[in-house]
């Protein structure tokens, strides 16, 4: 880096100290002060909103009179957390897109690991057109995934359902298992290449040796990829597996696009998310869509929590 | 949402492999002295390769041909193959729709995403700055709530952080969008990661001895050693905030402030009972794709070389 043999670009300055200042104690709230602006924002975007909506949370919308007129909000105290911790519909959502995102997820690395291992075998020049080409997905915006799929599953000028069609039998994409097998779909299409990628560098991490010994023993690839490589990197699949789930928690964007073409399969609370969306920009219930949020971000932060220590006691 | 999915899969990917190497040791050479692969094997692993790379490439090339149909042959024909050419219609159809909005559309999306990752890498780059190179009180209880923070996804608070700004009035103005884009807790841990990694702690102290103020040394040397790291936060970011869907849906409610994501969901709405605005929506969702890849397509050397640089530490 030619930057590291310049001098120091303050040479310019005509005073020379001669004690130098220490990095130590004194002085030290300069690095304090570097992070004064993320500080600052910090607490703008995640201290000041946990803390208003826990006190919206507080309240309830209350009609006058007979339910006509304008409405007042009123403290109720915890009523609409009591609501929302008894609220089934939530919960279900809660457990609908823990369990959906986990066979999701865990399909996907697999095909991702799979896909890393083939990569491992193929010579180097196939290897960059592969992955080039595996990434192409991860380049297009969530919306315009969702967006493309959208099309492939509609019943009208979808070509699979052309194909099937002229194969003589009928596709449907929608209702039952089906609406969470082609939600999948579109989540494992979208995440697979650059799970890949991950687990390919994990993978070109693990020492030579490992597996050198296996190989001049005449272990074959497949059993060497099997027996040496996967065991040495479930380490970073569980990790990987683990904070993909986090983020599945918060599905919203792919299921409501889907929603426009599948109104009955998935409902206005087919996620947390959505359900929040849908009772604070629909129905205009902040207060409960606010305690909501609270929950929801507490159960979030244990998963998180969990997660973490689990991995860390893994790890070392 | 994916976009966090895939940030918390690169944080889980950089914590454990920090100094990954940049190209792999490739089974050609590295099979030399043991079996070689059966024509068979080399067979099925190719095989399956190229059936995933189809999977992966089919639905975008269904919109690359769809873009190129009018409304009647979207319907009529098959969806993987041409039919007549109608881009250029469907461009002008695009380009004039409600007074261009969805120009204007790429335009926000290119306003949001580069102010918003600008912002967002240079107050990352500080504070991670600030807790690599300087040892002050509570900077560990710093460094676990970035790090905690960044285990959590952006879009968990959307909807208290609407509460907050429609209080302040900051709603439907642009700084609702880019105020949260700023604070990016990943971007402070990858700061750190960088400062650690690149600014030596030595050329710091000839700074200081040379009369430089903290400041100074920050923005003159260390800002330039951490270039690197700077092009890869500000990509991320990038990538992140244009794909974004799910902030701006709670903030905005102007159709002229929209994202190009927001737009084609509200077109996608509209199609539902519109049938026409369906080439409309296919059309745009192939434009919106352009920008990203270019970015990505332009900037692969400089990350390449990132990477590069990361390893040889």
């Amino acid at each position: 880096m030619p930057t590291l043999t310049r001098p120091p670009a303050a040479t310019g300055s005509p005073v020379r100290r001669t004690s130098p200042r220490r990095t130590g104690r004194r002085g030290a709230y300069k690095g304090l002060l570097f992070a004064l602006p993320f500080l600052v924002g910090f607490l703008l975007t995640y201290v000041l909103p946990i803390v208003y909506a826990f006190n919206e949370s507080l309240h309830e919308k209350k009609g006058t009179g007979l339910g006509f007129g304008p409405t007042r909000v009123v403290f109720t105290g915890f009523a609409n957390f009591a609501s929302v911790l008894t609220d089934n519909a939530f919960w279900a959502s809660m457990l609908r897109t823990l369990f959906f995102g986990a066979a999701q997820i865990a399909v996907m690395l697999g095909i991702s690991l799979v896909l890393a291992l083939l990569l491992d075998g193929v010579a180097a020049r196939a290897v960059r057109f592969f992955r080039a080409g595996l990434l192409i997905p991860y380049v297009i915006p969530t919306v315009v995934s969702a967006l493309m799929w959208l099309f492939l599953y509609s019943p009208t000028g979808s070509p699979i359902i052309d194909l099937a069609n002229r194969a003589g039998t009928d596709i449907e994409f929608f209702g039952g298992l089906n609406t969470y097998l082609s939600l999948g779909n579109l989540l494992t299409w979208q995440g697979i290449g650059f799970n890949m990628i991950l687990i390919s560098a994990s993978l070109q991490a693990l020492p030579r040796e490992l597996y050198e010994a296996a190989r001049l023993d005449g272990a074959r690839e497949w059993r060497i990829a099997w027996s040496v490589k996967v065991p040495n990197i479930t380490g970073i699949l569980v990790l990987t597996g683990m904070f993909s789930l986090i983020g599945r928690l918060q599905l919203f964007a792919e299921p409501l696009l889907l929603r426009q073409i599948a109104p009955e399969s998935i409902n206005t609370d087919f996620t947390p998310m959505m359900e929040i969306y849908d009772k604070a920009f629909k129905t205009g219930n902040y207060q409960y869509a606010a305690a909501e949020s609270l929950v929801l971000a507490v159960v979030t932060g244990i998963l998180a929590f969990v997660f973490y220590h689990v991995t860390n006691r893994k790890m070392s | 949402m994916t976009g966090d999915v895939m940030n918390r899969a690169v944080k889980a990917g950089r914590a454990r492999v920090p100094g990954r190497t940049p190209k792999a040791p490739r089974a050609g050479e590295a099979s030399r002295g043991g079996v070689r692969p059966t024509r068979r094997a080399v067979a099925l692993t190719t095989g399956l390769l190229v059936v995933f790379l189809v999977y992966s490439l089919a639905p975008t090339w269904f919109l690359l041909v769809s873009a190129t149909k009018n409304q009647t042959d979207l319907y009529s024909t098959f969806g993987l193959l041409f039919s007549a050419n109608h881009l250029g219609d469907n461009l002008q159809q695009i380009a004039s729709y409600h007074d261009g909005v969805f120009l204007r559309w790429i335009g926000n999306s290119v306003l949001y995403s580069t102010l918003g990752a600008a912002g967002s890498t240079l107050i990352s780059l500080a504070a991670g700055y600030g807790l690599a190179k300087y040892d002050y009180r509570g900077r560990g209880a710093l460094f676990a709530l970035v790090v905690g923070a960044s285990l959590l996804p952006s879009t968990l608070l959307a909807f208290p952080l609407y509460l907050v700004f429609a209080e302040m009035g900051l709603t439907n103005t642009i700084w609702s969008v880019l105020i949260p884009y700023f604070i990016n807790p990943f971007g402070v841990y990858l700061g750190k990661v960088y400062a650690d990694s690149s600014v030596p702690t030595e050329l710091m102290e000839a700074a200081r001895i040379d009369g430089a103020g903290e400041l100074r040394i920050f923005f003159a040397v260390a800002l330039r050693l951490m270039r690197t790291g700077g092009v890869t936060i500000f990509m991320l970011d990038f990538i992140n905030i244009w794909n974004n869907f799910f902030l701006p849906l709670f903030m905005l409610n102007g159709e002229r402030s929209f994202p190009v994501t927001l737009g084609l969901f509200s077109w996608l709405q509209q199609a539902q009972t519109a049938r026409d605005m369906n080439t409309l929506v296919l059309t745009g969702s192939l434009l919106s794709i352009i920008p990203l890849a270019v970015l990505m397509f332009t900037l692969q050397k400089y990350w390449r070389s990132g990477i590069l640089m990361g390893s040889l530490k």
